[in-house]
């Protein structure tokens, strides 16, 4: 029993550091940004608020807090108010498996820095993600606007497609790691990261991830110059900026989800892990911000062609490639 | 513990069907349904296939049903009137059903009734049931996969480009 | 080829996002850093005087009938000696859209534009200037025109008085 209380206790005290560091990056990330893509073109982005603006997402909450929450005429309101929750709900439930260091041993237990390490983690993240597209969905068409409506059929399809050539350039990763637990993947990339073992799945991932993120350049569902905003045309206060905060909260994910597969999770020298790992993780997020600033948006159609008829056919070739080689490798 | 959790898990599956087939709405049949798909998921699980509940989840809840909204949204299936009357009433089975969803999956993490049954190997291993897939059920398989082969050569044919001068 | 040109085509913009990363922004920060706008520049207006420190305003109206939204309005009134002046002259600077036509409608060259650009206020009312607050002491950008020294015949000066004037002609005389 006393036991069971310490772990109660435990995973509680992970859960709250876990939701703590995630929220305040989610934040900040917004913020940097932001700044980052001011400073691509030549600007400075915000720096008003606080020491060089850092205290904008700290406004930028206020701001949302206050607003009016709006619901359209004739929306299915239920839904409607619901969805944004779950985007964001599931963006945060994908760090339950994310290993961020190595065990520690604190008054002689050991302790796992993971808060569940499920054996099918890998598989934990992939249910999460597709129903995170519940979330854009069900709020693109409860909203009763022909483009939240648009915006929504954009990203059902496109998160469809490509969570099919992500769900295949894992596949390597599991191959060499051969297990779905993210910590045995982890602990597989001791040596060297999977960055340099499997490099054609790596940039399968990034492609397949970013437009499974709905971020520049495939952020289809939201494109402004298109279709006003996309699946969140119609919100306003505090649930558009559950959408927002999804959105970063998502890139943590993202950061983290390519760091544990590809980078080498916490592995590194020099520093301690979670450093490392959290080095890894803003170094992604870098990788998408600057994507985001150099890349123009390419047509619907032209993407849903890349992602069938480049990427997947690519993705299985690469699991060919890689199966065999391993196999020559191992035999 | 298992049989009745079993049972209540059946309970709550054949609730939410029968929810998703009275309703008027396709969204919120589909909403149902995936209510429904959670439950059978869970059932998975309390039989000691975690996996089986994983692919369950991913590919019915994820990849089916998705799929599902989009033909409805696409088509524009989904009535425009919204009925009169406070929400939270035709909400009020969900909610009551993923209530009990909630409290069979705390249920089963605390007692864990699937722990000290005879589970074949498949059902957790994920390369045993690759192996098991493809040299046992190997028969099955193929079955399958000609069955949905046969339904997209249907399929293209039934939606294939008639060719010019001749009518339906 | 086709493939490498796609593949240069898709990092080339990536090393010039980079480049743009560490160069220094354009933006100017503006209350602490500002700019200084050309003499010409078209902002706050304002009516000048004459050189010799009389108004140059006649209230002919011409602005106020070139102005496109209508934010100019006075009274025109007459001295002693027939010279016109405005009795009140007002200017709406919550509708003033700085086009300058004002300024080139006006032929006393009364009516000018500054480079004081910082008239932003929250009470809409102080925006509405009065004469008095848009007269201003110099002549602006000439400063030596005078409208009566070369037109206004007779009003101000005897006919004849300005510089680069006859007299009036005689009709009762035939000598040239």
């Amino acid at each position: 029993m006393n036991d069971l209380l310490i772990s109660l206790v435990l995973i509680l005290v992970k859960l709250g550091l876990i939701l703590g560091v995630v929220l305040t990056m989610a934040a900040y990330l917004v913020l940097a940004e932001r700044k980052i893509l001011g400073r691509m073109q030549l600007r400075y982005g915000p720096n008003r608020i606080g020491p060089g603006g850092m205290m904008q997402p700290l406004c930028d909450v206020i701001k949302l807090l206050t607003k009016e929450d709006f619901v359209p005429d004739r929306a299915d309101k239920w839904i409607f108010l619901f969805a944004p929750g779950l985007t964001a709900l599931a963006a945060l439930l994908s760090f339950a498996v994310v290993p961020f260091s190595p065990p520690v041993t604190l008054f002689g237990r050991e302790i796992p820095m993971v808060v569940c390490d499920l054996n099918i983690g890998l598989l934990y993240i992939f249910g999460l993600s597709s129903l995170a597209v519940y979330g854009v969905v069900l709020g693109g068409w409860a909203s009763n606007s022909k483009y939240s409506l648009l915006g929504a059929l954009r990203g059902l399809a496109q998160l469809v497609s490509y969570e099919l050539a992500l769900g295949l350039a894992l596949v390597p990763v599991v191959m060499s790691a051969k297990s779905f637990s993210l910590n045995a993947i982890v602990m597989a990339q001791a040596d060297w990261p999977n960055l340099l073992r499997h490099p054609l799945a790596f940039i399968i991932f990034m492609i397949s991830i970013t437009a499974e993120s709905k971020r520049t350049p495939f952020d289809m569902p939201e494109a402004e110059n298109e279709i006003v905003a996309g699946y969140h045309t119609e919100y306003s206060g505090m649930r558009f900026g559950l959408f927002f905060v999804g959105e970063y909260i998502n890139l943590v994910v993202i950061g983290a989800m390519t760091t544990v597969f590809f980078l080498g999770g916490w592995h590194g020298p020099f520093l301690p892990p979670v450093v490392w790992f959290i080095l890894k993780v803003l170094f992604v997020a870098f990788l998408f911000i600057w994507a985001r600033g150099s890349m123009p948006r390419p047509r619907y159609d032209q993407l849903m062609h890349f992602g069938w008829k480049v990427l997947i056919p690519l993705a299985l070739l690469n699991v060919v490639l890689s199966g065999a080689i391993s196999l020559a490798v191992n035999s | 513990m298992t049989t009745v959790l079993f049972y209540i898990l059946g309970f709550i599956l054949l609730a939410a069907t029968l929810m998703c087939i009275t309703r008027r709405n396709p969204v919120h049949a589909v909403i149902y349904l995936v209510a429904g798909f959670f439950a059978l998921a869970l059932m998975f699980y309390l039989l000691g296939a975690p996996l089986v509940a994983a692919w369950e989840v991913i590919v019915y809840a994820g990849a089916i049903m998705v799929l599902f909204l989009f033909i409805i949204m696409m088509l524009g299936l989904a009535p425009q009137e919204v009925p009169e009357g406070p929400g939270w009433q035709r909400w009020l089975p969900l909610v009551l059903l993923s209530a009990s969803l909630m409290a069979c999956s705390l249920l089963i993490i605390l007692q864990d009734p699937a722990a000290g049954q005879e589970i074949p190997d498949f059902y957790l291993a994920p390369q045993a049931l690759g192996e098991a897939l493809f040299s046992r059920y190997a028969m099955a398989v193929e079955m399958v996969s000609f069955q949905l082969l046969f339904a997209t050569i249907g399929a293209f044919l039934l939606g294939r480009p008639l060719p010019k001068g001749e009518d339906q | 080829m086709n493939l490498w040109r796609d593949i240069k085509g898709t990092l080339q913009p990536f090393w010039v996002t980079l480049g743009y990363l560490f160069k220094k922004p354009v933006t100017i920060q503006y209350p602490e850093e500002k700019r200084t706008p050309p003499p010409r520049y078209r902002a706050r207006i304002v009516l000048t005087c004459n050189p010799d420190g009389s108004e140059r305003c006649v209230a002919c109206q011409l602005c106020s009938a070139a102005c496109p939204v209508n934010c100019i309005s006075m009274q025109a009134a007459e001295a002693a000696d027939g010279r016109r002046y405005a009795a009140w002259f007002r200017i709406n600077f919550s509708r003033c859209i700085f086009c300058g036509l004002c300024t080139e409608a006006c032929p006393t060259m009364a009516i000018q534009t500054t480079p004081d650009y910082e008239i932003c206020n929250r009470d809409v009312l102080k925006l509405v200037h009065e004469k008095e607050d848009l007269l201003i002491d110099g002549c602006g950008k000439d400063t030596e025109y005078n409208f009566y020294e070369h037109s206004g015949i007779g009003v101000v000066n005897e006919r004849g008085g300005n510089e680069d004037e006859y007299g009036p002609v005689d009709p009762k005389s035939l000598l040239p």
